[in-house]
């Protein structure tokens, strides 16, 4: 332990070594002078870590607008097709045909929008929105950093994921309309040009941007990596971070090992759109020709992409988990229950997912003994999963509950993780799987694991951190009106397809009357319908809140507000461009010391007692 | 205009939602906003227990809403001998996450109901507990092992394909029936937007193919100097016999497909240039299931809401095929049905489609027919069945038998073709049958 005379110097250490770092921008601020004074390199080319969270978020969001509308068209044809789309003819165009006097969508365009549904929820919204804002919020502020690692690949990560965006965007907009083989884009169908109108330029397009977002995802990850390696403040070990630093930095460690591989997956399918190869092509006659690319298999490519498809249903919930693990246990006023396995199973369940990506492969025609050891796997992957959810479920025992809008979505992640994660139970079990796959069931049981439950996540970060973010809170009777609205109702939209999965009802249906068996639920279908319209008003609600909160919110007057015992909330109010205007602050305890020795909370910050140093060594 | 208007009814929205979000906060002023803060805490605490009841009610009353989907009993019973094993796995797994359901899900909303912030109350300090630790992560190891286990033996169960030594038949017969050392094979081709369904004919065999040959005479590239190849022919829909053990050979022409008997809880995709493979045995005919159904209520109203006297519902059910695989623009509509008839109406219904062969129909006495001016067997085959069938139609004044009510094939068409065969199997039928079709 450190004199406190050799403590000073240490800081003064720091304190030179930013200087070197930043350069004179940080010295100057030292002596008062904005850091940053033009608005560009302020609000676009911002290098700063909280400005580019912001920008995460910000661009995360109006996908989640775009990709929700997109949903509400579908829901609408699924739900209603005998009704009169034609209204929509001023927006759509062409892509409402009218038959009799009846509008309706196109079936190209209906799989392109449940296409563009999926790629941009997945890719852009809840693996960009969720882990790029929080990540790049939270690590420094938590760690105790001035600013990520690279402050340069920082901002060029976000401009990536914008780059990426906007080709997709521009893409909503091609005459043969934007890529509709499912987020998934497994050839031939996304291959061989002729087989859709979704597969000519829209996948073209689909496959540059989701290249560039990739990148976005590279830089990122490179930077949260080495930033939590080693930007680190003294006395932050690994062991005591917080779980959402553990869960962001396992999540970077994923998708730098996973996203590669998808990139050399869409390389191929382009290659074979158009140099002639055929990786994933063999023996095709379509479009009145017996194609000449043999010797490829079109199951190669599932292996690829689900190399990287199951580790990305992961980057997506990890850092949920982290939020709300945090949020749970600053609102319970405890320390989040079992740390250690909490981490040890984000660990176990991180190796574990890339070992298990088989599971979506089951019915592909894939040697059936090979599924033998997928099973396996997957089914190991639940017991981590069950022990976070028990874990999650010990830290409420015995709190003193505040139920801020965070809170709330905390516990309804918890809820909604339950329930998704068990089906997955079912889906895992190669066996059930045959009459499960591809069907309503795993439409559900994704959306209500990863879709909503990581939107759960993410709002509870959102209106946990957002005073972090703006100096001003969320307005909380909005929140709540929020949660419960969007709570219910994502259970009305998503419970009722588990049965229609048991009925047998296939997935990326147009239409269900074609089939005597599936045409059983069309009641059903207009419930649902009517249940994802009204929870998604609810989402407006959050869209006004947060918008009109950055401006005119109730705001800040209590550096923590919440009472947490982490180093975000160490910083000034408003925040500065290098976090703390001193010296980064010392950390001596984990993070979780809530109602310890009858203290309500314990700053990490606040050094052991000698007891507690007695007690540590034991 | 429209998008004028929906604009202007988006920002009223918004400026209700915000007045809303003030005034609450307003009223929390006047209130005292400890005072407000501890009866919303309460209000939320409370509305956890509500929701946790009402979620619990709304999860059994859909089941019971639903029961009619529940696998393995009432009427969505399975139709294939697998099929039972997998609802059973079904209903076990159901039953383990149930009991984790119920009791997570309580657990969740009691305590934060039951610990919801309280004045004077301090929290807990239990960072940790490793024996409780221990038994929830062993529990549901434990539990694991035995879905695994149970799940793989029936998956092996399941997928376990034909063996070599087994035999492969085209007629069925009592040595056929319900024996695992024989079995029929079909062929299922998916295409942009339907399935092709080949059958072997009568020696069982499939005849082989080239995906360069294909074109609209022939949908699936048959090779023609395949002699397994000539009693082959096209279904429009997919015929089985009862109880006897089927392999279904998967295939694709273009992308992938996935077959899908959701009636047998038989999946698998259709891969081009991969020929995949289900093997199962349907235990219920197309019969026996409606009657099954017959027993539902719900099953007994018309089938046709339009017209209340018409057919039942049950009465008009067919099992079917799907695609279950996106497969472009109209993958919701490759639909075929299914009939699983008695082994007798299956071996009438296979004798009476021999004529339909796609050789037969395309290729014979063309150019470029491989065995022109040779005799086939097919000719005398389907020259016999004509003949019994004339006979049985003399002494009896109810045609030949045939599956009830349904004609094997369209009217019209049968019998201009049956008069072609007829011509050409006269022939054939005076000279000794050698032929390129026996195997
Ligand atoms: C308890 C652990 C879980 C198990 C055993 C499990 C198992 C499975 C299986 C076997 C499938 C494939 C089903 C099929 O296509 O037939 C599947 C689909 C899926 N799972 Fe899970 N899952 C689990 C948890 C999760 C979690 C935590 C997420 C995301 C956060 C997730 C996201 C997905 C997604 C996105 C799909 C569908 C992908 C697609 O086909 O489009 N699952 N799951
Ligand atoms: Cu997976
Ligand atoms: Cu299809």
């Amino acid at each position: 332990m450190a004199t406190s005379h050799e403590h000073d110097e240490l800081l003064v250490q720091e304190d030179q070594f930013y200087h070197e770092y930043w350069g004179d921008g940080f010295h100057e601020h030292h002596h008062g002078d904005k850091y940053q004074s033009n608005f560009i390199t302020h609000y676009l080319f911002s290098q700063d870590h909280k400005m580019i969270a912001k920008q995460f978020l910000i661009t995360g969001m109006f996908w989640g607008i775009i990709g929700g509308l997109m949903s509400l068209v579908f829901r609408l044809q699924l739900g209603f097709p005998e009704e009169n789309m034609a209204w929509l003819k001023p927006i759509l165009g062409k892509w409402i045909t009218v038959n009799d006097g009846i509008g309706s969508l196109d079936p190209d365009f209906y799989y392109a929008l449940v296409t563009m549904h999926g790629t941009i929820l997945v890719f852009f919204v809840l693996t960009a929105g969720l882990s790029g804002t929080f990540s790049n919020l939270l690590i420094p502020l938590q760690l105790g950093a001035r600013d990520m690692a690279s402050p340069l690949l920082n901002m060029l990560s976000y401009w990536f994921f914008f780059l990426a965006g906007a080709i997709m965007f521009a893409s909503l907009f091609l005459n043969t309309g934007p890529f509709a083989g499912g987020w998934t884009a497994y050839p031939p169908l996304s291959a061989v040009p002729e087989a859709m109108s979704g597969s000519k330029a829209g996948m073209t397009l689909w496959a540059v941007s989701l290249v560039f977002f990739v990148v976005s995802v590279l830089l990122g990850g490179i930077n949260y990596i080495t930033t939590v390696l080693n930007l680190r403040t003294k006395g932050m070990s690994l062991w005591r971070m917080p779980l959402t630093i553990w869960a962001f930095f396992v999540t970077a460690i994923l998708g730098l090992l996973s996203f590669p591989v998808l990139v050399s997956a869409i390389l191929l399918v382009v290659f074979d759109r158009s140099l002639g190869t055929s990786f994933f092509l063999n023996e095709i006659y379509i479009g009145g020709q017996a194609m000449e690319q043999v010797g490829g298999s079109p199951i190669l490519y599932q292996h690829l992409f689900w190399f990287l498809g199951h580790p990305e249903v992961y980057i997506i919930i990890l850092p949920a988990m982290g939020l709300v693990s945090e949020v749970l246990s600053v609102n319970s006023r405890k320390p989040i229950f079992g740390y250690q396995a909490m981490v040890l199973s984000i660990l176990a369940i991180a190796f574990l997912s890339f070992i298990v990506w088989a599971h979506h492969m089951f019915m592909a025609g894939v040697n059936p003994f090979i599924s033998n050891i997928f099973v396996i796997f997957t089914l190991i992957i639940a017991v981590p999963s069950a022990v976070k959810v028990f874990n999650w479920i010990a830290t409420l025992y015995g709190g003193n509950i505040r139920f801020t809008s965070a809170m709330l979505f905390a516990i309804g992640f918890v809820s909604m993780f339950i329930s998704g994660g068990l089906t997955g139970i079912f889906l895992g079990n190669s066996a059930i799987d045959i009459p499960m796959h591809d069907t309503y069931f795993v439409v559900a049981h994704f959306h209500i694991v990863m879709g909503v439950a990581a939107f759960f996540g993410m709002f509870a970060g959102i209106y946990h951190w957002f005073p972090k973010m703006y100096g001003r809170f969320m307005n909380d009777t909005l929140g709540k009106v929020h949660f419960w609205g969007t709570f219910v109702g994502a259970y009305m939209v998503f419970w009722p397809m588990h049965y229609m999965g048991m009925a047998g009802v296939p997935r990326r249906y147009y239409d269900f009357t074609t089939f005597d068996f599936s045409s059983y639920f069309v009641d059903t279908n207009k419930f649902i319908t009517i249940a994802a319209i009204i929870t998604f008003g609810f989402q407006l609600i959050f869209v006004v809140n947060f918008f009109y909160s950055i401006f005119f919110g109730k705001k800040m007057t209590d550096k923590n507000p919440w009472k947490s015992t982490t180093l975000d909330w160490t910083t000034p109010i408003k925040g500065i461009h290098g976090n703390w205007p001193h010296a980064i602050p010392e950390v001596h305890r984990w993070a979780y010391d809530y109602g310890k020795d009858g203290k309500d909370f314990i700053p990490q910050t606040e050094p052991m007692t000698e007891e507690e140093k007695a007690e540590a060594h034991h | 205009m429209t998008i004028l208007i929906g604009i202007l009814i988006l920002i009223i929205l918004g400026v209700i939602i915000v007045q809303v979000g003030k005034i609450n906060e307003l009223a929390a002023k006047l209130r005292g906003e400890k005072k407000a803060r501890r009866d919303n805490n309460e209000s939320n605490a409370r509305l956890m227990l509500v929701f946790m009841v009402l979620f619990l009610v709304f999860c059994v009353g859909s089941a019971w809403y639903y029961k009619n989907m529940m696998l393995g009993y009432g009427p969505h019973e399975s139709a294939s001998l697998h099929g039972v094993e997998l609802d059973y796995l079904f209903n076990v797994t159901l039953f383990f996450t149930g009991i984790v359901f119920v009791a997570t899900q309580i657990l969740l909303f009691w305590f934060a109901f039951r610990y919801r912030e309280q004045e004077g109350r301090k929290a807990l300090y239990m960072p940790h507990d490793n024996k409780l630790e221990l038994i929830w992560t062993g529990i549901p190891a434990i539990v694991m092992s035995i879905l695994v286990v149970y799940g793989l033996a029936a998956w092996n169960d399941t997928m376990a394909d034909v063996d070599t030594k087994e035999l492969v038949t085209g007629f069925v017969n009592a040595e056929t029936i319900g024996k695992d050392s024989t079995y029929i094979e079909v062929e299922a081709t998916g295409m942009q937007f339907l399935w092709v369904l080949r059958h072997p004919g009568r020696d069982g065999k499939l005849g082989e193919r080239d995906y360069t040959l294909i074109n609209s005479a022939n949908p699936v590239g048959q090779v023609w100097t395949d002699p397994k190849n000539i009693d082959d022919f096209h279904m429009d829909e997919l015929i089985l016999p009862v109880g006897q053990k089927v392999r279904v050979r998967i295939t694709s022409r273009d992308v992938l497909h996935n077959f899908d008997l959701p009636h047998f809880r038989v999946k698998m995709d259709a891969v081009p240039g991969f020929p995949t493979y289900f093997v199962f045995t349907p235990t219920l005919t197309t019969e026996q299931y409606r009657e099954n159904l017959s027993r539902y209520p719900e099953w007994n109203v018309p089938a046709d809401p339009e017209d209340p006297t018409g057919p039942k519902r049950w009465e008009t059910f067919e099992y079917e095929l799907a695609c279950a695989e996106l497969c472009g623009k109209s993958h919701y509509s490759m639909k075929k049905i299914v009939k699983i008839v008695s082994p007798e109406e299956y071996n009438e219904w296979l004798a009476s489609m021999e004529h339909t062969s796609q050789y037969l129909r395309e290729v014979r006495n063309k150019v470029g027919d491989p065995f022109l001016g040779r005799k086939l067997l097919i000719e005398k085959n389907i020259a016999d069945y004509e003949k019994a069938k004339e006979e049985a139609e003399k002494t009896a004044p109810e045609p030949a038998p045939a599956p009830e009510g349904e004609p094997a094939n369209p009217g019209d068409e049968t019998d201009t073709e049956e008069t072609e065969v007829e011509v050409e199997s006269e022939e054939g039928s005076t000279e000794t049958n050698e032929s390129s079709d026996s195997q």
